[in-house]
């Protein structure tokens, strides 16, 4: 699997997705200048976390407008598998890849903690080692994460089975009213989605910083191990 | 004062913060009245915060070398050998009267700072660690210092993707008008990649990189180098504002640029910003250096030299390049969309001279601006003994004493601060906050673990600087040492009052005593460190209230295979041990204070020898992989220990009944000083043989397994019932209005 990470300036987790991709892929991926104007050849493109532009204007507005962003719109467009995490999900709303937006935490404070994540569709490449309703760990670091969007992409999103991840209990307890269930408030408690065709994914947690039993756990790996799976040419 | 034209007498010096004599000494290295931007410099290089005037006597005495010890004081930062061609790079650094002023720029930049000290010298930032003090919890400005301090903190450090993965917190009325913010930056480097500042090759050109200099900090240097006054808030201008965005490029265009050959030295603009680092540079170096005021980037229009030289504007570096170096140079800081402006070039002439508009703004002879600046022996008074410790009694029993203690200020859960730090960016975090005591990060491709933990008792140093100084020091390192980790350096932090009183100047070289017996014990060299001083607020009648003298220590360790690290959760079963003395001293202890609402008695003993034997002790045996977790025994006492393993974990213990023959509030509670709990697989008889064998005190202390702590009156407290009392303080706090 050949895999590629975007710089922007002030992307700071690139270092965390290459470590996670190498340890689990055994190839070390590609890093991606944002000033760049073409792709290599590759099988998986991930937006990384960080703070893009330093989150001015909105998170993620501005890295939306890089020169090799409108390459990776043609990739997505092209069929091709992307993954963004954090700032790279609120890149990928920015661009319009995916729909709908993150606002401000609804405590209005950044959160770094452990969350938990149901898998709500096992059926995508990113999803595919986990079963319908598994419950995983997942660090979270971010001031931006609260999902929102209108009802009828929400309604269409649900029917379409592209909510990835929700937020829930250890247990698997889903309770978007519930502050401590869903930490920043996201509508529907919805931590990642999929594109129409399954094969963009976004998500605000960080599978990538949970890869190793020393780091506390290996919950974020069935991700890396699936996307490996599916992608492998 | 833009534009303004101000006489240059005796008043504008005092006015900059110069005494009569200094300035007399300034008129004779001249030979003649100085120019405005002359005052300026000399104002600011003479300052307490960058001359050191009041401590550096003192600071002599510490002892700061090892065979580990690459780099001692005297560079940006200090370096240590960690082994396999590294090395590790820290320092702590205060930004206390800022934080006061405006809590979230104050604190944002003082974390900006300590980073840039660090990663000037060639090493990738890996850890932040703060240490802080806050005023009582119900005083006025608490509420709102806090939320800035611990916000700035966040919205610094989450922003350049370094992991704050530790720190400590007090609250002291005796920080209401003067809060300390603390921070600490741990980098890693290859040894033969590190840079220092001493600029070399006359005609080389001197290079200003990063962010443009605006009016902002202006004699931020000279601000803290004075007690606070009533108007203290309208000091605001003086407060630098930070962008963590421009530091992240920063970081990554330096370490870019450091992986070629392009640079002879390279200095941040801290304190004292353009000033400090060309005068620091070029005097290390022992050369002259001329700059060019028209060549700096600038915010705003219309600056003047003044201004320019002492404006403290953030994210800057000032470098030394190969001439022949900087188009790579130039390249490098287009890529990251930073500014790259030569601003002048190192000269034979041994003097500073700053041009502007065609004018010679400054011409100072480097030499005199360094060796005759003034250090001062500053009068010191007898030290008075504390309060004698008064009746002891127990008015409401062990449960109610534990359950009122994990609930106080000073020993709260820390989550609501910790959960707003990215504690695992970098993918390398193996123990995050409240895992350990002390945080351990992995060093990226290899299996060296970096230990790393910040301490100070403020309350046992206001009772004896002394044993205060020396109780921080061991303090760190037994943090160190209870993760398994070798305790390999200390970074000092020294908060202390206005020196120029004597009361305050005692309290100061008493606890640089303390903490240098305490580092030649433990072979625990000081390699680098900062010196807050006038942490005092003025009250309307006229007094001035001094913040406890707080000699924070920054400790880092090593472990050579990191997989080998405990931390302090209770594993589901086993057993408890208790590593060393406890004679029951309650002088000075957070149960005198928040049972019997009394600071009074001595603080505890220190014995270093006791200190050496226990921890060598207790890390032999956690790297033998006998020990399941451990916890060193600290404010609070045993019980508090106790307490503290069982909401880390999800499992409980049953104390034994202690054959102590003293009251079982000292025994519990006492805070006796080179204590630790083991918990071992089994009934522990192995290890507790070891001990013995080693000299160690050691006794069973409790059964480990279900889900409550049982005490020896066979009350239960549930784990969920300590963590409820543990976590509400900061919500509650917080949402005080």
């Amino acid at each position: 699997m050949k895999a590629g990470i975007v710089v922007f300036p002030g992307t700071n987790r690139e270092r965390d997705m290459a470590i996670a991709l190498r340890s689990v892929t055994g190839v070390a991926p590609v890093m991606l200048w944002h000033r760049e104007t073409s792709l290599p050849d590759l099988d998986l493109i991930v937006l990384p976390g960080g703070f893009s532009y330093g989150d001015y204007l909105r998170c993620g507005a501005m890295a939306a407008h890089s020169p090799l962003m409108r390459e990776v719109r043609d990739f997505a467009s092209a069929g091709g598998h992307i993954l963004g995490v954090c700032n790279g999900f609120q890149i990928l709303t920015e661009t319009g890849i995916l729909p709908g937006a993150l606002l401000r935490n609804a405590g209005l404070r950044f959160l770094s903690q452990d969350c938990h994540l149901r898998v709500e569709q096992a059926d995508s490449p990113f999803t595919r080692h986990w079963k319908k309703g598994d419950v995983f760990r997942a660090p979270l670091a971010h001031g931006d994460g609260n999902y929102v969007a209108d009802v009828a992409t929400l309604d269409r999103l649900e029917g379409d089975g592209r909510i990835a991840f929700r937020y829930a209990g250890s247990g698997g307890v889903v309770d978007a009213g519930d502050a401590i269930l869903n930490p920043n408030g996201s509508q529907r408690a919805i931590a990642g989605i999929l594109s129409e065709n399954g094969r963009v994914c976004g998500m605000m947690p960080h599978p990538e910083d949970l890869v190793d039993p020393l780091m506390g756990g290996v919950d974020g790996r069935p991700l890396f191990e699936g996307l490996m799976e599916a992608l492998v040419r | 004062m833009s534009g303004a034209v101000r006489e240059v007498n005796e008043s504008l010096a005092r006015e900059f913060g110069l005494t009569a004599e200094e300035y007399g000494r300034v008129l004779s290295i001249m030979g003649r009245t100085p120019s405005l931007t002359e005052l300026g410099v000399f104002s600011v290089m003479w300052s307490e915060h960058c001359s050191y005037k009041s401590s550096r006597k003192w600071l002599r005495t510490l002892p700061t070398t090892a065979p580990w010890v690459i780099h001692g004081p005297g560079e940006n930062a200090g370096v240590v050998d960690i082994g396999q061609g590294l090395a590790a790079i820290f320092k702590m650094e205060s930004h206390n009267h800022p934080s006061f002023i405006e809590p979230y720029q104050g604190a944002a930049t003082g974390v900006g700072g300590i980073l840039r000290d660090v990663f000037t010298m060639g090493a990738r930032p890996v850890a932040n660690l703060n240490a802080l003090r806050f005023g009582h919890p119900l005083s006025p400005r608490t509420r709102e210092i806090v939320d800035g301090v611990v916000r700035g903190i966040g919205g610094y450090g989450n922003c350049v993707g370094v992991p704050t993965v530790g720190g400590e917190v007090n609250f002291h009325p005796a920080y209401d008008g003067n809060p300390l913010v603390n921070a600490m930056t741990v980098g890693v480097a290859r040894q033969d990649r590190i840079f220092l500042s001493a600029a070399a090759g006359i005609g080389n050109p001197v290079v200003y990189v990063g962010s443009k200099t605006g009016r902002d900090g202006i004699h931020g240097a000279t601000m803290s180098s004075a007690e606070f006054d009533e108007h203290a808030l309208s000091k605001r201008p003086t407060v630098q504002v930070g962008d963590p965005f421009v530091e992240k490029l920063l970081i990554e265009a330096c370490l870019e640029l450091m992986a070629t050959d392009a640079i002879v030295a390279i200095q941040d603009m801290g304190a004292a910003g353009l000033t400090s680092s060309s005068v620091e540079m070029a005097g290390k170096g022992g050369v002259g250096i001329d700059l060019d005021l028209d060549a700096v980037p600038q915010r705003e229009p219309g600056m003047t030299a003044y201004e320019m030289m002492l404006s403290e504007s953030q994210e800057r570096m000032l470098m030394v390049l190969k001439p022949e170096r900087t188009d790579v140079a130039r390249a490098i800081f287009e890529k990251w969309e930073l500014d790259f402006a030569i601003i002048g070039t190192l000269t034979d002439t041994g003097h500073i001279v700053v041009r502007h508009k065609g004018q010679v703004e400054a011409d100072i002879p480097l030499d005199p601006l360094a060796d005759q600046a003034p250090v001062y022996d500053r009068p010191r008074a007898e030290l008075t003994a504390p309060q004698p410790l008064g009746e002891i009694y127990d008015p409401i029993g062990l449960e109610e004493s534990l359950l009122r203690l994990v609930g106080t200020p000073d020993l709260a859960s820390r989550a609501w601060i910790w959960n707003q730090y990215d504690s695992t960016v970098g993918g390398q975090t193996v123990k995050r906050p409240g895992g350990a005591d002390a945080a351990i990060v992995r060093v990226e491709d290899t299996q060296l673990g970096l230990a790393l933990t910040t301490d100070c008792t403020p309350r046992y140093c206001y009772a004896s600087p002394a044993r205060g100084g020396a109780q921080a020091v061991a303090e760190a390192w037994r943090n160190i040492t209870a993760t398994g980790a070798q305790p390999l350096a200390v970074t000092d932090n020294l908060n202390f009052g206005n020196p120029e009183k004597p009361e305050i100047m005692a309290q100061f070289v008493a606890a640089i005593e303390g903490m240098g017996e305490a580092c030649r014990a433990l072979d625990f060299p000081v390699v680098s460190g900062n010196v807050s001083l006038y942490n005092e607020t003025k009250q309307p009648d006229g007094n001035a209230i001094a913040i406890l003298p707080t000699p924070a220590i920054g400790g880092l360790g090593v472990l050579e295979d990191v997989s080998r690290s405990v931390g302090l959760a209770m594993p589901q079963s086993g057993t408890l041990l208790l590593i060393g003395e406890t004679k029951g001293h309650l002088g000075q202890s957070i149960w005198l204070r928040e049972v019997l609402g009394r600071e009074t008695g001595e603080a505890p003993e220190v014995d270093l020898a006791a200190e050496k034997r226990n921890g060598d002790f207790v890390r032999s045996q956690i790297l033998a992989g006998n020990v399941a977790a451990c916890h060193d025994v600290a404010d609070g006492g045993i019980l508090i220990a106790v307490a503290e393993m069982v909401m880390a974990g999800s499992s409980g213990c049953r104390l034994d009944v202690p054959e102590s023959g003293m009251r079982p509030e000292a025994y519990w509670f006492g805070e006796d000083q080179a204590r630790y709990l083991l918990a071992v697989e089994g009934d522990g008889a192995a290890c507790a043989e070891a001990a013995g064998k080693a000299g160690v005190p050691v006794r069973v202390l409790a059964s480990i397994g279900g889900d409550s702590l049982v005490l020896p009156s066979g009350a239960t407290l549930s784990v969920a019932r300590l963590r409820t009392e543990n976590e509400a303080f900061f919500p509650k706090l917080m949402a005080r209005q």
